[in-house]
């Protein structure tokens, strides 16, 4: 495979899955607010999808669309970070992890924006905006829930412990992150960590939760290696309409 | 139908945008909005550049074809629609024409300071956020606590 057509898949995929998954919420948010709030977070994603995704089809050059990349492939085919695939479970670990990943996606992004490659800067430009807005909301939303009663922090603090194995993945360099950093396209995932660290340092004290010591971190999602059960059963819901009727348009 | 003369200039297709409404936010126009980025007249070849507001802005297609419409309606046949991404659209490309009627249709126009400047019904300035998001991707929930009704906002990104 191509190592931009793959840092591509990873661009997008990570937004197709945080999105889905974001929309899972439509209808049934704890509050009409945080139900608009997190459909329009969904929307913003799968936006940014169709721009990652769309670029990757040409990249690819096989005469694949961005819907035939989010609708025709399979787990395998995925190239998103495992913790972006897990279950939603509730409202506070569909917010810590929001945190979690934009909190890496704005500083990520912003490195974008001087990408050798100019359709992955103007991309990434253009998602930075809504990146931005929406680490502010879920930094907030873990301060409000961290530091809110006893139990929403134990809460937030047993979902931080869920999360903390998955968020290692993200700053795990590889061939293709080495190719691309070569051809100063995008840094290495490994050098957002410190300004990651000081987010997540900084909102876990003001939000009274501990981050976790251990450094152990599950992996294969980006490199399509070995993806969560999980996967598989979103895919099932987000691509049966194309499965049942291949083609179908709207 | 009008017929499309050989004299078809840009300033006159810019005017005929003007006229499109927005379809979310129908009393400010695409041009307005800063949505057209450009358009280019060559003999009766038009084309019209777009951009979208938010990446995942659902409108755009409407946008599309609504701009389609308008301008057959004027005899336009030859009409090619381009979207850009970059330079990434901003609120500091609403008009101040589009400005005004936001605030005169009750949605708060967007502020560097990231708030608005005041209630748009009561203008008083003692006015507290919501929700950072609203019915559409530009736009927050925002309250008046002088005369307690709640406006949306238009936010400045």
């Amino acid at each position: 495979m191509q190592p931009l057509f793959e840092f591509l898949l990873r661009q997008g995929d990570n937004a197709l899955v945080l999105g889905h998954r974001t929309s899972e919420w439509c209808g049934t948010a704890p509050a009409l607010e945080e139900d608009i709030a997190l459909t329009n977070t969904a929307l913003d994603l799968i936006g940014q999808t169709q721009l990652w995704l769309g670029y990757a089809a040409e990249v690819e050059g096989a005469d694949r669309s961005a819907n035939d990349l989010a609708y025709l492939r399979d787990v395998h085919d995925f190239r998103n970070l495992l913790m972006l695939e897990v279950p939603n479970e509730d409202f506070g670990r569909t917010l810590m992890r929001q945190f979690l990943f934009d909190a890496f996606q704005v500083p990520w992004l912003t490195a974008l924006q001087t990408s050798a490659d100019p359709r992955v800067a103007e991309i990434a430009a253009k998602s930075l905006k809504e990146a931005t807005y929406h680490l502010d909301r879920s930094a907030e939303t873990v301060i409000a829930l961290g530091d809110g009663t006893a139990d929403s922090n134990a809460r937030m603090q047993a979902t931080l412990d869920y999360l903390w194995p998955y968020v290692g993945e993200i700053f795990v360099d590889d061939d293709t992150d080495q190719t691309m950093a070569d051809a100063l396209i995008a840094p290495l995932p490994s050098s957002m960590r410190p300004v990651w660290a000081a987010t997540i340092e900084e909102t876990a004290k003001a939000a009274c939760l501990s981050l976790p010591e251990s450094d152990f971190a599950h992996h294969g999602g980006r490199s399509g290696v070995r993806h969560t059960e999980h996967l598989g059963h979103m895919l099932a819901t987000m691509q049966v309409l194309q499965r049942s009727y291949p083609g179908a348009v709207w | 139908m009008m017929a499309v003369t050989s004299s078809l200039t840009a300033a006159q297709v810019w005017a005929w945008l003007d006229d499109v409404p927005d379809p979310e936010i129908p009393v400010i126009s695409i041009v307005d909005l800063g949505v057209v980025r450009g358009v280019d007249v060559t003999g009766d070849q038009v084309k019209v550049t777009i951009t979208p507001t938010y990446s995942g802005c659902p409108a755009m297609g409407i946008i599309a074809l609504d701009i389609e419409t308008a301008l057959a309606k004027q005899g336009v046949t030859a009409l090619q629609l381009e979207t850009k991404i970059a330079p990434a659209w901003t609120t500091d490309w609403l008009s101040d024409k589009g400005r005004a009627r936001l605030e005169g249709y009750g949605i708060a126009p967007p502020q560097p300071a990231g708030g608005p400047s005041g209630c748009p019904h009561c203008k008083s300035g003692a006015v507290e956020k919501i929700s950072q998001f609203g019915s559409t991707p530009c736009k927050a929930q925002w309250r008046c606590t002088s005369c307690l009704e709640p406006f949306d906002y238009f936010k400045c990104i």
